[in-house]
């Protein structure tokens, strides 16, 4: 099931500049293994050796922060938005 | 001048160019910057420094610009306040307020990281400048880039205080209420850094940013006769300001300006908003965001982009960590009115409520000097206390008014002295 997902800059040059990609998959876990078969490489960047997300990449599903979902479980649905971001200084 | 040589990625050490980047293309870690303190060592001295205005400029070569400093000729060089009638109210002998309520030109820290920053932006040819806030910081991006002439975007989530609302319209920035919290905010701005091109001051700029934060650190130790402190307690909120604090320690010792161990460093945080602290007490290596709920909203971040930063300085300092209810804040708040002249905002309520906690468990020794760093103004903040406060007395403008209020607040306190007297005995 396609989701839009959110490139930040850092990770353009893996999706040939593109900010924003379609990918599929019914968790989050499954969309960055998608992503991975379109943009060889990105995987690493996201996530560390075991398999988790890296400390500090973010994220969130319409908005929302997937460690207040189910993480790389969090479920998506036709149409989510899904948004990677780096985690930015305070204020 | 310019000393800089380069930004380093803190999660995987990285090295890149001077750039306005602020993530390590492998890991997503923040950058730093690098210095040859070798030159900088040959540079200064606490002469040179002692020579200069009073201004966070003075320690100049410890900043990393390249050119002559354009912002903030007013900003940094705030009171080191000794506090004698809050350290006796606490128990301990030297004690020491370093009060950036007071800094120029709005009133909390951000004048210092916005004036290194803005710096910066201008070097780097920038017209627009911006923020994520939880206010502190929009008043600061918004007042200096007035006075510099730049174009200015705010971004602040919907629900802060007036005073740190109106605290930056004054200016005349454009300013954009996010609904949701600054976690919300921060998401979004780091989308809009990234197709916009503005100079975000904490998300392009952060490196330079948070560069001026080392400054509060080479104040301490200037004001305190070039001396190191024993303890100094710092809030945490994205978690800029403490492990800078540690670094501006670091740098002035390996530059001949001090000699002496690492203060041991303490984090303090809203109870309702707490990761790190709960990091520490949980001896975790994982800091678990959470949604914020405390009136401290000026460091109500519940995922702290720097968050793993305080751990490791907090942990290799010695130090701990603490933090405060809402009761407690506005306790603090009020004993520090009370004892020292200071009025700061709820951030300062919790790093004196958490600084009394550690001094109550041992954690911190009484007899070593020990400095809290107060680092907003409580004017901006008016509603966190008002209900806590006595009511002004009102009367009519006649003097047996008066003497009839008087003559009750008095029998009110014989009465009291009395009914202590009787518990005493």
């Amino acid at each position: 099931m396609p989701v839009q997902v959110r490139i930040p800059t850092p990770l353009r040059r893996y999706t040939g500049g593109s900010e924003e990609v379609s990918a599929a998959g019914a968790t989050v876990g499954s969309v960055v293994e998608n992503l991975e078969s379109q943009y060889t490489g990105i995987k690493e960047r996201l996530c560390d050796d075991e398999g988790q997300v890296r400390r500090f990449v973010n994220i969130y599903v319409n908005g929302d922060d997937i460690r207040f979902l189910n993480s790389l479980d969090t479920e998506l649905k036709d149409g989510d938005e899904v948004s990677i971001v780096p985690a930015i200084a305070g204020g | 001048m310019g000393n800089v040589t380069g930004l380093r990625c803190l999660g995987c050490g990285a090295d890149y160019q001077q750039a306005p980047i602020y993530v390590c293309d492998e890991c997503f870690g923040p950058l730093e910057v690098r210095y040859d303190y070798d030159a900088i060592a040959s540079a200064v001295s606490r002469e040179l420094i002692e020579s200069r205005p009073r201004n966070l400029w003075r320690y100049r070569e410890l900043l990393p610009i390249d050119g002559e400093p354009t912002i903030g000729p007013y900003s940094g060089c705030t009171p080191l306040v000794k506090a004698d009638r809050l350290a006796r109210e606490l128990g301990v002998d030297e004690l020491y307020i370093k009060d950036d309520s007071v800094n120029h030109p709005t009133f909390s820290y951000k004048d210092r990281v916005v004036s290194v920053a803005i710096s910066k932006a201008i070097e780097f040819g920038f017209t627009t400048v911006s923020c994520a806030s939880t206010g502190n910081l929009a008043n600061s991006v918004s007042a200096h880039a007035a006075r510099a002439g730049l174009d200015c975007y705010i971004f602040i989530p919907d629900n802060l205080e007036q005073g740190k609302v109106v605290g930056s319209s004054i200016y005349g920035p454009r300013t954009v209420a996010v609904r949701g919290n600054y976690d919300d905010v921060n998401r979004l701005c780091s989308e809009i850094a990234d197709k916009y091109g503005w100079a975000f001051v904490n998300i392009n700029l952060r490196p330079y940013y948070t560069e001026g934060a080392k400054t509060y650190g080479y104040e301490v130790v200037e004001q305190l006769g070039w001396r190191l402190p024993g303890h100094i307690v710092v809030p945490t909120a994205g978690g800029t300001i403490l492990p800078k604090i540690a670094k501006s320690f670091d740098e002035m010792r390996t530059t001949g300006l001090v000699e002496g161990d690492t203060p041991k460093i303490y984090t303090a945080q809203a109870a309702g908003c707490a990761p790190v602290v709960r990091a520490l007490h949980e001896e975790s290596k994982t800091i678990v965001p959470v949604k914020p709920d405390t009136i401290a909203k000026s460091i109500a971040i519940g995922d702290p982009a720097d968050g793993y930063d305080v751990l490791d300085v907090v942990r290799s300092s010695g130090g701990w960590g603490e933090s405060a209810t809402d009761e407690e804040i506005v306790d603090a708040i009020q004993q520090l009115a009370r004892c020292e002249g200071i009025f700061t905002e709820p951030a300062g309520g919790v790093t004196l409520a958490a600084t009394r906690k550690l001094i109550e468990q041992g954690r911190i020794a009484g007899d070593e000097p020990i400095v809290v760093s107060i680092t907003g103004n409580g004017y901006k903040t008016l509603e966190a206390v008002t209900g806590a406060l006595e009511e002004p007395r009102v009367i009519d403008a006649r003097l047996r008014d008066f003497d009839n209020l008087f003559e009750g607040l008095h029998s009110n306190r014989d009465q009291e002295m009395v009914g202590a007297k009787a518990a005493a005995g």
